[in-house]
């Protein structure tokens, strides 16, 4: 080996170390205080629950795990369906779902109009989307409340034009959650969806209507698929948040409209399980890897042809 | 009349569909407001413009306290988190793609990924074990989360601009014997300044804005203002609490502001 050679190699090697040493730091603050904890959480959701939160240490046990989905009848002992449990996943799933969803309908149709703006007014306008984006989240869902509560702005208005005689019970039903969810995650949606319109080529759209297509068909076969990427993205960005929503549902919901950030929370509060909590939190980010993985199957199916 | 011509841009309704989403975004956060000016004792009813709900917060020092606190950790958090993240942008773009590369993507941008209720009980697992273990129960703790959970946010902007960064004059500092330090303190670190300081204000901003994690995190009496609000709206809210929302909201648009000039400045900088 030649002088050069090995200078090349040390060089390589000097770089190889300066990388790692460099990035130490934000890779062990994150192991520390946002990975690792997830793996001592699984741990604790096969161990056996202490008589006052906190887990017995060494004692292995699946009742976490069983009675996320199970529970043993108090009176002849047989084990039937968590049905509390149950009802609370599934409305997180549907309420998550119908999020998105609005969040599309009104979504979609913004990021087009912001899109097709001329360039200086499309800054403006994607500046206006971004304020409440960055306001906190709590004030946000407070702010909701300030609109659909019995003496809010909502009732008063409608009072005010006659519609209803009596305001509406809106707040902590699951109207609230999921009114508060889409006003809170639509930005989300709505900042993707521009950045992939805002690409599109609309020399495409023209040869659509060239070829006598009407403005749904161009739409629904130019336009759909080819911002797909940015559909995707959107969707992904609101429903795992909606999925795992908990201080909505806490403001908004209140005690009967609980999502499964709310009964995990139970279990490592009032309801002391915390075997229980961990193994619900696992489900929840199951439950996340799979929309996961189903929105990013789609989008490589779609995608794949319009590259 | 003239019909005008045929837009092929343009599509029937979005207009009014863009409408009715910037009233919608923008019609809670203005109500609240309105609200915090409200005369009265309580929500249901309005009793004048009065200033007396910001007078009655100001003086509160259980709000003093937690606004303190708040702004100490997100100090904090956002200056350990620009320094990791900055060091870690660093090692992922002046590189040649090396095994072991994406994993380290994934693991920065892991705290974007998990729902944050999950990574809050698993926090409060840890930690409540470690404040068995070693008796200690102050900021650090929130600190770490912080930290944690604001490095993606910090790292963005800065890759970015390192990405979009022209080496050449990175390699004439190289070249005119400048050890890799000089290099970076007279030549990389002045052309990512901006970066850097819009990512410092990202992870502030983020940091400030923090509930949940917080919220499983703290210890007794170690409230932040978000965490503050929330406890106070299980009794009957009252519109001081509308009042302090209404100064946070102006706070964090005052930042969101800059932010906006920063990024567009360097922006036009690099036209």
């Amino acid at each position: 080996m030649n002088g050069a050679q090995q200078a090349a190699l040390a060089a390589r090697k000097k770089d190889i170390r300066s990388r790692w040493l460099l990035s130490t730091p934000a890779l062990a603050i994150i192991f520390f205080a946002a990975v690792g904890p997830l793996f001592v959480m699984l741990l604790y959701s096969f161990m056996a629950k202490g008589d006052y939160g906190d887990v017995r240490f060494g004692e292995f046990s699946l009742d976490g795990w069983t009675s996320v989905f199970f529970q043993r009848d108090i009176f002849d002992d047989t084990l039937g369906f968590a049905d509390a449990h149950l009802s609370i996943i599934w409305r997180s799933i549907q309420l998550s779902f119908f999020t998105t969803l609005l969040t599309l309908l009104l979504g979609f149709p913004t990021a087009y109009f912001i899109a097709t703006r001329p360039p200086h007014t499309r800054e403006i306008w994607v500046f206006l989307v971004t304020i409440p984006f960055w306001t906190n989240l709590l004030i946000r869902t407070f702010a909701m409340q300030q609109v659909i509560r019995n003496e809010g702005l909502l009732n008063n208005a409608l009072i005010w034009l006659g519609v209803i005689k009596s305001p509406l019970q809106i707040m902590y039903t699951d109207t609230a959650n999921l009114l508060g969810m889409t006003y809170v995650y639509l930005p989300l949606m709505v900042l993707p969806l521009y950045a992939s319109i805002e690409k599109l080529d609309f020399r495409l759209v023209e040869a659509g209507y060239d070829l006598y297509a009407t403005r749904f068909q161009v739409l629904r076969r130019i336009v759909i698929p080819l911002v797909k990427p940015g559909l995707v993205a959107g969707s992904i960005l609101v429903f795992i948040p909606s999925l795992g929503a908990y201080v909505i549902p806490r403001v908004l919901g209140g005690g009967k409209n609980m999502m499964l950030g709310n009964l995990i929370e139970m279990q490592f509060g009032s309801g002391r399980n915390w075997p229980l909590g961990a193994a619900m939190s696992i489900t929840l980010m199951a439950l996340v890897m799979v929309a996961l993985i189903v929105y990013v199957r789609n989008a490589s199916r779609g995608g794949a042809g319009h590259a | 009349m003239l019909r005008s011509r045929f837009d092929v841009r343009a599509q029937p309704g979005f207009g009014l569909v863009t409408l009715f989403t910037f009233f919608a975004l923008y019609l809670p956060i203005g109500a609240l407001v309105i609200y915090s000016f409200n005369g009265a004792d309580s929500l249901s009813r309005w009793d004048g413009f009065s200033t007396r709900w910001f007078v009655t917060a100001w003086q509160n020092a259980a709000v003093q306290d937690a606004a303190m606190r708040s702004l100490i950790i997100a100090i904090w958090a956002a200056f350990l988190a620009t320094v990791a993240a900055t060091m870690a942008a660093l090692a992922t773009t002046r590189t040649e793609p090396y095994r072991g590369l994406t994993f380290k993507y994934a693991l920065i941008n892991q705290p974007l990924m998990v729902p944050e209720i999950v990574t809050a009980v698993a926090l409060l697992i840890v930690f409540s074990r470690i404040k068995v273990w070693t008796g200690y129960s102050g900021l650090g703790y929130l600190i770490a989360a912080h930290t944690a959970f604001c490095i993606p946010f910090a790292y963005l902007p800065i890759r970015a601009r390192l990405e979009s960064m022209d080496l050449t004059l990175e390699r004439a500092a190289a070249d005119l014997y400048a050890t890799p330090w000089m290099t970076f303190r007279h030549v990389t670190l002045p052309l990512l300044r901006p970066a850097v300081i819009a990512g410092f204000m990202l992870a502030f901003v983020i940091s400030l804005d923090d509930v949940v994690i917080t919220e499983f995190v703290k210890s007794g009496g170690q409230d932040t203002l978000p965490t503050y609000m929330l406890g106070q709206l299980r009794r009957e809210t009252s519109p001081e609490i509308n009042a302090i929302a209404t100064v946070f909201l102006a706070l964090s648009t005052a930042l969101v502001v800059i932010f906006f000039f920063i990024n567009r400045k360097q922006a036009t900088e690099r036209n």
